[in-house]
């Protein structure tokens, strides 16, 4: 099974939803679609779903059109941000609901609600209300409902996104192992996420999309470690990759008066001139012998520190394997690992990836 | 603005129940004037019943409340001086942003001078200085939830500013914004700030002071860095830091070793009796070293996933005794299946009835 599309593009007002946007997507294999809040992410679930039109476009299921079919008839689920279920009904009717819209025999929508309830660990959960269930345990639910269906297209549009961390922790688990399963031989996944950590779990297909136009596609750990431009390093890395504007002279990297480093000798070949460098906040560490910045704040992510720090109009992010406390305009030393340094050209195009040289 | 005091403060919704259930059971605790403080726990803790209770929304069942000595147990919410901002932004459609922050001050008859001062003064901080003449149905969402706050500001003679779960509709890259105004607030003015979350990665950002809350108890009260390092009880070291702590049930075998299933590990904690204990260990997998020799508390096991995070990989693994995670650099050279971990006694937590042994 393969869905395609070609050239969508939807510009209702004067900012484009979906610009040009040609992809392809294979049973088998997971695709995530990772971009910005408003970057173009929902309206392309949307206009697979039918939801949404486009203005010019096409797209096609193993090679027949699909735009014309109307939604009713397109065999899609889609899973939202916002917990969607029936409040009137309890969960195994919920999950029973669009099979018994097909008309399917009671034994067997018995059999294939038990299935899906399993799939999504809510076992024992049969007959309770909607209500009297966790943020989380109501996401299952309407995923259970999305697997029930056995759609041929299965759309989560960030799906983990309203819940806290700890649930979309476990919840992250669940999808992972049904993307592992037969499920996913047997149909086309396609995930929406803004969470570059939660793509990069995923291990699928990455699909980076920005102001509606696709910027990269390729394997999690190839679009990673090989970001095409900057905005892309940008949206592959939480907290985003550190961009710093900087001139190679001769054998120095100056980013400010104050801010310069000896030119490794693996970037000796490239010319003199202004480029963008960019470090990521991992490779960045706290060094007495480093150089000088202020705190702006410390977020603490999980059980890492990300330290908002600045120099002057310099602004970077260090992330520090650890819970620590910092204050508001504490001074503190850093330095970086100039072997995890990208190069990014002044149209801010890769021209050295750690990972690939050249 | 005034220290606050719960003095052995408890509530239970139907005192005349036979079995009386209380959702939150008795405690005391000092809210320092001027401290940045975070209420986390999941829902159904007790954190709004604590918060409704500072408030005056709620005359709690048991013990008493002071402001700066004085006892308020039975003070009426508008006697109180206390400012609460809630999930969505309350405020006055029909008025301009001008006259919703000026309410508060109207309301307490402060002269037009002042209160110009005043509004000006917060509109400058939250960057709504261009607005003040619109009318705020105009407004986003979150410039809407910036004048909730804003009105929580204008007063100086608040006790408090309590916050329930304030940036729910607040767009993410905003909230960090936000993070650090609110971070500023209190460091201009000193204001007491109680933020109400079931967020671990916001409170552990915003507050200086966490006190996490389950099943109706207070089980934690501490910095990040001490939530994180030394989990009070198993609970703490599950719902704080991602992963979970790694918690296995183990007996003592000598006043500093123990054994889980068959597996000796030396800890530095002065053991309690095994006979009369049920113990278990804890052990974060940020400080569990891959090694490459056996030594004392090393652990050999197969590796069944790992994991690519970005900013780090997460190896799980399994032997006879134990299932563990262990996050490790991304660059680091991992093993193809069996691995030999180092569970350094130094970071060993033991718990005696899930609660930590010290």
């Amino acid at each position: 099974m393969k869905l395609v599309t070609k050239n969508l593009t939807f510009k209702p007002e004067d900012e484009y939803y979906l610009n040009d946007v040609s992809l392809e997507f294979e049973a088998g294999r997971l695709y995530t679609i990772l971009g910005r809040t408003l970057s173009g992410k929902t309206s392309f679930l949307k206009t697979i779903a039918g939801l949404q039109p486009v203005d010019e476009g096409e797209i096609t299921l193993d090679e027949k059109d699909f735009r014309s079919i109307p939604v009713w008839e397109r065999n899609v689920a889609m899973v939202y941000q916002q917990f969607i279920n029936y409040p009137h009904l309890n969960v195994y009717e919920n999950i029973a609901f669009p099979l018994k819209q097909r008309k399917m025999s009671a034994a067997d929508i018995k059999q294939e609600v038990a299935v899906a309830i399993s799939q999504v660990g809510l076992e024992g959960f049969e007959a309770r209300k909607i209500q009297e269930l966790s943020g989380g345990q109501q996401q299952r639910v309407a995923l259970a409902r999305s697997l029930a269906k056995k759609a041929k297209i299965l759309l989560l549009d960030e799906p983990l996104v309203n819940l806290d961390y700890k649930l979309r922790e476990e919840l992250r688990y669940v999808f992972k192992n049904l993307f592992d399963s037969d499920l996913s031989t047997e149909s086309i996944l396609i995930y929406a996420s803004t969470d570059p950590q939660e793509a990069m779990q995923l291990n699928g297909d990455i699909v980076v999309i920005d102001e509606g136009r696709v910027l990269q596609t390729g394997p999690a750990k190839e679009v990673f470690e090989n970001p095409l431009n900057i905005k892309v390093a940008e949206i592959t890395n939480d907290p985003a990759m550190n961009i710093l504007p900087g001139i190679i002279d001769d054998k120095e990297i100056i980013f400010n008066e104050d801010f310069k480093l000896n030119l490794p000798s693996h970037l000796s070949h490239l010319d003199s001139g202004k480029y963008f460098f960019g470090v990521r906040a991992t490779d960045l560490n706290l060094d007495d012998s480093g150089f000088s910045f202020t705190v702006d704040i410390s977020e603490i992510s999980g059980s890492e520190t990300f330290l908002h720090i600045h120099q002057d109009e310099l602004k970077v992010v260090l992330m520090i394997e650890e819970v620590r406390n910092f204050n508001l305009d504490d001074q503190v030393k850093i330095s970086m690992d100039m072997n995890r340094l990208y190069v990014f050209d002044a149209n801010g195009d890769l021209i050295f990836s750690p990972y690939r040289g050249n | 603005m005034a220290k606050i005091e719960f003095k052995n403060v408890g509530h239970c919704y139907d005192v005349s129940a036979e079995n009386k259930v209380y959702a939150l059971n008795p405690f005391s605790l000092t809210w320092e004037d001027g401290g940045r403080y975070a209420l986390l726990g999941p829902s159904g803790c007790g954190k709004t019943t604590m918060l409704n209770i500072m408030s005056g929304l709620i005359t709690p069942s048991d013990g008493n409340v002071y402001f700066d000595e004085n006892d308020i147990t039975n003070v009426i919410t508008e006697e109180r001086n206390i400012a609460q901002v809630f999930q969505f932004p309350v405020i006055y459609n029909t008025m301009t942003v001008f006259d919703n922050l000026a309410f508060p001050l109207r309301c307490r008859k402060f002269d037009e001078d002042k209160i110009k001062t005043k509004v000006h003064e917060v509109a400058e901080l939250l960057n709504l200085t261009e607005f003040l003449n619109k009318l705020t149905k105009k407004l986003t969402a979150d410039q809407k939830q910036l004048i909730s706050l804003g009105r929580g500001l204008v007063r100086e003679d608040v006790a408090a500013v309590l916050m329930d779960e304030p940036l729910t509709v607040i767009d993410p890259d905003l909230k960090f914004k936000l993070r650090r105004k609110l971070k500023e607030i209190n460091a201009k003015y000193k204001t007491t700030l109680i933020y109400v979350t079931h967020d671990q990665n916001e409170a552990m950002t915003f507050a200086d002071n966490i006190i996490v809350m389950n099943e109706g108890n207070v089980v934690q009260i501490g910095t990040p860095k001490e939530l994180f390092e030394k989990p009070k009880t198993t609970f703490v070291g599950y719902f704080i830091g991602s992963p979970a702590m790694n918690i296995y049930p183990c007996d003592a075998v000598s006043d500093d070793e123990v054994s889980i299933g068959g597996l000796k590990l030396k800890v530095n904690t002065k053991l309690p009796d095994s006979q009369k204990s049920n113990l278990k260990l804890g052990i974060r997998s940020e400080y569990i070293n891959v090694v490459n020799k056996k030594s004392e508390n090393t652990v050999e096991a197969n590796i069944n996933l790992v994991e690519d995070f970005g900013n780090y990989k997460l190896i799980s693994a399994t032997n006879e005794n134990i299932q563990i995670k262990v996050k490790v650099k991304r660059e680091s050279v991992i093993p193809e299946d069996k691995i030999l971990l180092e569970i350094p006694p130094e970071y060993c937590c033991i718990y005696n009835n899930e609660e930590l042994v010290e």
